[in-house]
């Protein structure tokens, strides 16, 4: 059942096109059914799940290397498939008005059903494998979604580098499971939490945290890999809500999550978490104030409030993951709400330049509204759930020093500090997000349209959202015990309670507040001094231009490369194969030492008229590559020929020397015959080649010549096999009525060889006569060179002869040996 | 003999590779011819050479001794194939050289002045 909630988008994904063809324009109404089902499915799963049930479904998948298709819901994936398919009902419906009825709406749900299945898969499976695999799947539909709008650049530039950076960020984690299956054997999460002694006792495990959290940190935009967040804000405002913001970028805070209890509580592990997670919530909150773009603002804002939870994560005690898993929900409700208002103002006023709008709450109070309350919940202001959480934030920097960060030092004292500075900051650019774009005398007259208030479809998703932040702050007690602490539960194995109030007394978290919202308010309204400031910075190394070198590098690298040994020179490829496969071959010669294997105890006589033979042959072969002229070297060959033909007579072998003498005759011919037609000089290298060259391939040759020399020797002594000739011997006359043995096997016990032999024949044959026939009209004009009929008669006539003295030869052997009768 | 055929195929087989790696096509070619011939010396020697009456039954010989008829079967199948693709590669050498002008590998590229 569960399995099938899972798998129920790819579902959708598969019918999508053909339900695009049905319903046109209307399909994004059918298509919201979907997340409508699924979010009231896991809904009801909620009391059972809280009960403590393991609500879970396990299909073997490849038994043999320990992969599954395994999910189970327990209290963090519930948590996490609640907001996934929550929220993407939410922009579901946003999607359906805000896109236009002329734009791919069929890929557009098909992408989004796609990647909701992932996500899912994601966050139930419990085999690492199974996980990857749908990781990687989100990686694909993030890349597509990015892409959407593919006819202009950015998005094209967008969407590749949050695939190569994701991909990469992939292989790393793919690379870190496979060693946590060498160390502990297991794919499985429950057996790897049996193994956790094992896995952090393991040399490995430093090499399998960096992994793992470099894929993790890639997903979930930290620094410094978060460069491809903000390019991927190239997407459709739902998209960047949904994917970029509230789901899919949590996908890393999940992992984290997922193996804190497995490879958590060390000190490598919290030091890198909270590192990472504090330079990438001061770097975020730092760069938002810089963005004019409002998208651009929320993807640096992400990039810090991930940050913020991330850090948390690395503090590791139980109330700083607690206060994460909280910060995680409230996150989404507001930023999901400031992503689907911006993308109102982007629709209704045609921009989303900071400084091209002011004044809107005028013409557009609701979305005023939405806009009010989302960023003051950003900015952690009472009464809103930001502050709740942003407290509890607080709370855990200010107790970091006793956390498992103690190894730190004085060190952890320094983090109370960076989460006021980073809290100031984003203090400042979420009040601005509101007061600067809708606060104002005067409605703007600078954007292209003159922005009125958009219809309720758009609204309502975003006021849903946004009053999440309100019931939450008015009834946090609920969500935290129905939601949030069976998730703290499995990331924490222990059943931590988390007391949620406004009211707290007078805390060090209640006075870093006060001084936040006091600094704050000092540097807003110094906001244009400061934004000029930071705009003034402009830093030229940095993970962007690393990214761009990497991009331009490699392809101009790898250019380099192939062009200097693909050079096109068909003699230099030879040279590298016939010399590869002598490096392979004389190597392994060498190793095992082959020379000491050669029997020559039981050789044949030889007498004069094989060594002459030979004399002759080899002279004929030596003069070949020394004369100038085409005509002794074609004879010379034809001299090697008919003395190999000789040799099959001394080797008792007259069917072959036939065959072997008329072949060679007819060769010889045609040889003189393309001889006839081919330019004077042939020869010779022309201009010749350098004398280096003619040494490197003469050594090849010697090389190639020893080679074949040596398996010869090793081949006439083998004594491995007992020869089959037996069969032939005794068979051919009873079972095949033939007294030449070899005839025999061929075209009765071997035929199907014959008609092999017989088919290659034919090819070469319509091949050659294509060549001479077909397509030559234009040859008429180029080179002068006029076409010849008779030589083409000729050619075809050869070509069909061979078929003819091949048969011919068969039935000549035959008859030279007369069959016995039967 | 086994030692002299062994030499015999080491020679051609040295020089058809350096003719192989040549420019020319025509001498690509012939290279070519020399590995098969060697490769056909080299079937029948590892089969072991003279060691019997040539592989034809005739009848009232008792209990005959045959030399080893496979390596024979296979070579008249190479030698005629061997032949089908010498025929084919010199027709292809004849029309790449009506086609281009040229029968050297390196200048049928078209750009040879490039390099």
């Amino acid at each position: 059942m569960l399995l099938g909630l899972v798998l129920l988008p790819f579902a959708a994904a598969f019918l999508m096109p053909l339900l695009y063809k049905i319903f046109g324009t209307k399909i994004g109404w059918v298509a919201t059914l979907v997340p409508l089902y699924i979010f009231a499915s896991f809904l009801s799963l909620l009391p059972r799940v809280n009960a403590g049930e393991q609500i879970a479904t396990t299909l073997a998948w490849i038994p043999l290397l320990g992969v599954d298709l395994a999910v189970r819901l327990d209290g963090l994936s519930l948590l996490f498939v609640l907001l996934i398919s929550g929220i993407g009902l939410a922009v579901m419906i946003y999607s359906i008005f805000y896109l236009h009825h002329d734009e791919r709406l069929g890929n557009f749900y098909t992408f989004i059903m796609l990647f909701m299945g992932a996500m899912f898969g994601v966050c139930t499976s419990t085999n690492l494998v199974c996980m990857y695999l749908f990781w990687e799947l989100t990686s694909v539909s993030s890349f597509l979604l990015i892409g959407f709008w593919y006819e202009k650049d950015n998005p094209r530039l967008g969407a590749q580098k949050a695939l190569l950076l994701t991909m990469g960020g992939g292989f790393c984690i793919l690379a870190a499971i496979l060693l946590l299956q060498s160390v502990a054997g297991s794919l499985s999460i429950d057996e790897l939490l049996a193994a956790k002694d094992i896995i952090q006792e393991s040399s490995l495990y430093p090499v399998i945290v960096v992994l793992l959290l470099i894929g993790a940190f890639v997903k979930s935009a930290q620094v410094p890999l978060h460069i491809w967040l903000p390019t991927a804000m190239e997407a459709p405002t739902p998209i960047s809500c949904y994917l970029h913001s509230a789901t899919m970028v949590k996908a890393g805070i999940y992992l984290i999550a997922r193996m804190t209890p497995i490879l958590g509580g060390t000190a490598l592990w919290g030091g890198i978490i909270t590192v990472v997670g504090l330079t990438s919530l001061t770097f975020g909150s730092l760069m938002a104030i810089r963005q004019f773009d409002m998208k651009g603002i929320l993807a640096y804002s992400t990039i810090s409030q991930l940050g913020l939870i991330i850090s948390l994560f690395g503090f590791g005690t139980e109330a700083a993951i607690a206060a994460g898993l909280f910060h995680l929900l409230n996150h989404s409700a507001f930023k999901g709400s400031l992503f689907l208002m911006t993308g109102i103002v982007d629709h209704q006023a045609g921009t989303r330049d900071v400084r091209l709008l002011k004044g809107l709450a005028k013409v557009m109070p609701i979305t005023a509204l939405v806009a009010c309350i989302g960023s003051f919940s950003m900015a952690g202001l009472p009464p809103f759930s930001g502050f709740l959480s942003k407290e509890l934030f607080l709370e855990a920097a200010s107790q970091a020093h006793t956390s498992n960060l103690a190894f730190m030092g004085d060190l952890a004292y320094l983090i109370p500090f960076v989460a006021v500075v980073a809290s100031i900051f984003t203090f400042v650019y979420s009040v601005a997000l509101f007061f600067k774009i809708f606060i104002g005398k005067q409605v703007t007259t600078t954007s292209p349209k003159y922005p009125k208030e958009t219809n309720w479809g758009m609204l309502l998703p975003a006021l849903c959202l946004v009053s999440l932040n309100i019931i939450v702050a008015i009834a946090p007690q609920v969500f935290v015990d129905n939601l949030i602490s069976g998730a703290i539960y499995t990331v924490t194995q222990v059943h931590y309670h988390l007391h949620i109030a406004f009211w707290h007394g007078l805390t060090p978290a209640f006075i870093m507040t006060c001084i936040i919202i006091l600094l704050g308010l000092i540097v807003y309204f110094n906001y244009d001094w400061v934004k000029n400031l930071f705009l003034s910075y402009r830093s030229k190394i940095g993970a962007e231009s690393a990214y761009q070198t990497f991009l331009h590098g490699l392809p101009e690298v790898a250019g380099k490369f192939t062009n200097w040994h693909i050079n096109g020179k068909l003699n230099d490829y030879m040279a590298c194969t016939i010399g590869g496969a002598l490096l392979f071959i004389l190597g392994s010669m060498i190793y095992f030492n082959a020379w000491s294997n050669i029997d020559i105890s039981d050789l044949a006589p030889v007498d004069l008229l094989e060594i002459s033979l030979a004399f002759v042959a080899s002279t004929a072969a030596l003069g070949v590559c020394l004369f100038k002229r085409r005509i002794w070297s074609i004879l010379a060959l034809s001299v090697v020929g008919f003395c190999v033909s000789f040799y099959f007579v001394i080797m008792r072998a007259p069917d072959l020397a036939l065959t072997q003498l008329m072949v060679e005759t007819i060769s010889t011919v045609l040889y003189l015959l393309v001889l006839y037609k081919l330019p004077y000089g042939m020869i010779a290298d022309n201009p010749p080649m350098s004398n280096g060259r003619r040494t490197i391939n003469a050594l090849l040759g010697v090389l190639v010549g020893f080679m074949a020399c040596t398996v010869t020797l090793l081949g006439q002594g083998c004594k491995y096999f007992d020869t089959i000739a037996w069969y032939y011997n005794e068979n051919a006359l009873p079972l095949a009525g033939g007294n030449n043995i070899v005839n025999v096997t061929l075209v009765d016990f071997r035929g199907f060889d014959t008609m092999g032999e017989i088919t290659v024949l034919s090819l070469a044959a319509i091949g050659v006569f294509v060549m001479i026939k077909l397509g030559r009209e234009h040859l008429y004009d180029r080179h002068g060179i006029q076409h010849d009929h008779q030589t083409a008669t000729a050619f075809n006539d050869t070509g069909n002869d061979t078929v003819v003295i091949q048969t011919d030869s068969y039935f000549l052997d035959e008859n030279d040996f007369p069959i016995s009768p039967l | 003999m086994e030692l002299l055929i062994s030499i015999l195929i080491g020679i051609l087989f040295a020089i058809g590779t350096y003719m192989m790696l040549s420019r020319k096509l025509l001498r690509i070619i012939i290279g070519s011819a020399f590995m098969s011939h060697g490769t056909l010396l080299m079937l029948m020697t590892v089969g072991k050479l003279k060691r019997g009456a040539p592989p034809i039954v005739v009848n009232g010989v008792e209990n005959p001794v045959y030399v080893d008829p496979i390596p024979q079967a296979l070579i008249l199948t190479a030698i005629v194939i061997g032949f089908a693709t010498t025929a084919f590669a010199l027709v292809l050498a004849y029309r790449c050289y009506q086609e281009l002008g040229v029968d050297d590998t390196e200048r049928m590229r078209g750009n040879f002045d490039e390099h």
